[in-house]
């Protein structure tokens, strides 16, 4: 069994990479020059983070690997990203709603990830934290502009959301490996996170005029590397020059 | 990024000499240009100067939109993450940069409305070097190096250009630039000092960007009919063929330094100039490809004018929103 810590790391960067790289693919084709500068900035705020979590996650593994080996040379069965996080982009109104269930529930993980006992830990969702709580700004004001938009942005508004429901829960999960870390400081409590989550969530899902609809059979898996479809045709595209040439330093 | 402006027009003659406008007006303005003085969107301008500069602004800002794509093109696969970060801010900045520039030539009474439908109908134009695909990761590099290193040449003397909401966006955008090409240059030099195969494809990516980007600093100087107008209303500080060989002249030490092979048989230095000479460029390859026969100028087109149709919704969204906000405020 790899280090509890190791795989929380991997946990925590691997959240910040693949949705950094669904944004990536954002680029050029925004609505608006202002909507493609928005999204890049997120995106290099997922990099960023993406970065610091899993150049410490290579550190405690102990065997040399940084946060390039990770981030390229791992399958899609060793990334322990959320099922949310990878899901397709879709049109803008989906993009926005993964970006606002995501970013709200990181905000409240990173808030209590800055009283971590790990001290770098505790470091990185200090600086993180600052970043994501503009991120979930950002997105709440798309939620309710499309929801509260025209009926056609409404629908469209409401289908995005109605892709994501069933993988709500899994975010909120917390498993033995996390239970463990959390009982010495150093994970947050995933569960004590819902009900700010759920109270903040529906007010603006309320503002948007649309509704909650807790899913009757939530998905889960991502955290033990049980992931969709679409993760491994993602990965083969990131990772395809960093493994054509495996010795080439860039 | 960067633009000349290569559509020019014999119509803009006739402008030049609109009869309509006050002789004493005329002359003021000339005389203020001629003295270094800023023009602001306020101050009295000549029809053809205002046309100039809508038309020079909205291609230069244009360029820079249309020039993310190529670079997006391996932002998903950039092979660090690094690498990715950097390149998305690169990315990040050019579309900055393309937001002042339609905000500066909206200072002259164009919407920006109306300048992205000119783009999306092939009526404006924007920097023939985008239509150019980018076929290897060495592409990054050559773009930062070579097409950014152009625009910084181009650009430096437009910070005194006598439009001044042009000037400043353009002093913005210079500091940026330096940076975006000493990254392209930076990629590449990790690229010749590593495997055979990245060297392979560092000289590959300067073998197809170098003619690219030499045609970037427009038509010949005897080609180039405004030249002369521009000069003296001091929205362009030095002639194509002076730019070009500043660029050449500074370029190709750099590439001695990379260790590639700059593609021209011809490329000596001439003692006696004190410059370095060059080939002939390929006219007819620059003529069609402004003409939008460029290898990828279709795809470039479509991918923005999907971007926007595609957007539309959220436009029209947006706004519905905001005129409900407005409502709700007026009836509270």
């Amino acid at each position: 069994m790899a280090d509890p810590l190791f795989e929380y790391l991997q946990r925590l960067g691997d959240d910040s990479l693949i949705l950094a790289q669904r944004l990536c693919e954002w680029c050029g084709r925004a609505p608006s020059v202002e909507v493609d500068l928005s999204i890049a900035n997120m995106g290099l705020d997922l990099l960023g983070q993406a970065q610091l979590f899993l150049a410490y996650a290579g550190e405690i593994e102990g065997k040399g690997r940084d946060e390039d080996a990770l981030a390229y040379h791992r399958d899609a069965a060793e990334f322990r990203n959320c099922l949310l996080v990878e899901q397709p982009n879709g049109d803008f109104a989906q993009t926005m709603a993964r970006q606002f269930l995501f970013s709200l529930h990181r905000e409240l993980l990173l808030e209590a990830l800055t009283a971590s006992s790990d001290t770098r830990i505790a470091e990185i969702a200090a600086k993180a934290v600052k970043e994501v709580r503009y991120h979930v700004e950002l997105s709440s004001d798309w939620v309710i502009r499309l929801g509260d938009g025209t009926d056609e942005s409404h629908r469209r508004m409401e289908e995005g959301l109605d892709w994501f429901w069933r993988f709500v829960d899994e975010m909120f999960e917390l498993d033995a490996l996390e239970t463990e870390l959390a009982s010495s400081g150093i994970a947050a409590d995933r569960r004590a996170l819902r009900g700010e989550f759920d109270r903040r969530m529906t007010e603006v899902v309320e503002r948007a005029t649309l509704e909650v609809k807790p899913s009757q059979w939530p998905l889960s898996g991502g955290r033990r590397g049980r992931h969709g479809e679409e993760l491994s045709r993602m990965l083969a595209e990131m990772q395809v020059l960093a493994r054509a040439y495996p010795d080439a330093r860039w | 990024m960067y633009t000349t402006e290569m559509d020019k027009k014999a119509a803009d003659a006739g402008l030049a000499q609109n009869d309509a406008e006050d002789p004493a007006k005329v002359a003021r303005f000339e005389e203020r240009v001629a003295a270094d003085e800023f023009i602001e969107p306020n101050d009295w301008m000549p029809e053809a100067y205002r046309k100039t500069l809508v038309r020079q602004i909205s291609q230069h800002a244009h360029s820079e939109i249309v020039g993310m794509l190529p670079e997006g093109n391996w932002l998903t696969r950039a092979p660090s993450l690094a690498r990715k970060a950097i390149l998305l801010a690169k990315i990040q900045d050019e579309a900055g940069h393309g937001l002042y520039l339609y905000c500066a030539a909206e200072t002259l009474g164009t919407s920006r409305q109306e300048m992205i439908e000119a783009l999306h109908s092939g009526k404006a134009k924007y920097s023939t070097i985008f239509n150019y695909p980018t076929l290897t990761w060495a592409d990054i590099g050559a773009i930062g190096w070579l097409v950014d290193g152009a625009a910084i040449m181009n650009q430096v003397p437009l910070q005194r250009t006598s439009y001044g909401p042009y000037a400043r966006a353009m002093v913005r955008i210079c500091k940026e630039e330096s940076f975006h090409q000493r990254q392209g240059f930076d990629l590449l030099l990790q690229l010749v000092n590593g495997t055979p195969e990245q060297k392979a494809m560092a000289q590959d990516a300067l073998g197809r960007w170098w003619w690219p980007s030499l045609m970037m600093f427009g038509p010949p100087d005897d080609q180039s009919p405004n030249t002369a107008r521009s000069m003296r209303w001091r929205i362009k500080r030095e002639t194509n063929d002076e730019l070009r060989q500043r660029f050449v002249d500074a370029t190709v030490p750099q590439a001695e330094l990379l260790g590639l092979k700059v593609p021209d048989p011809d490329l000596t230095w001439n003692e006696e100039r004190g410059h370095y000479d060059f080939g002939e460029i390929d006219w007819a390859e620059f003529y069609a490809v402004v003409r939008g026969d460029g290898p990828l100028a279709k795809e470039r087109l479509k991918a923005r004018r999907d971007a926007w149709d595609q957007g539309a919704w959220v436009r029209e969204a947006a706004d519905a929103y905001e005129a409900k906000q407005a409502q709700r405020s007026l009836a509270a």
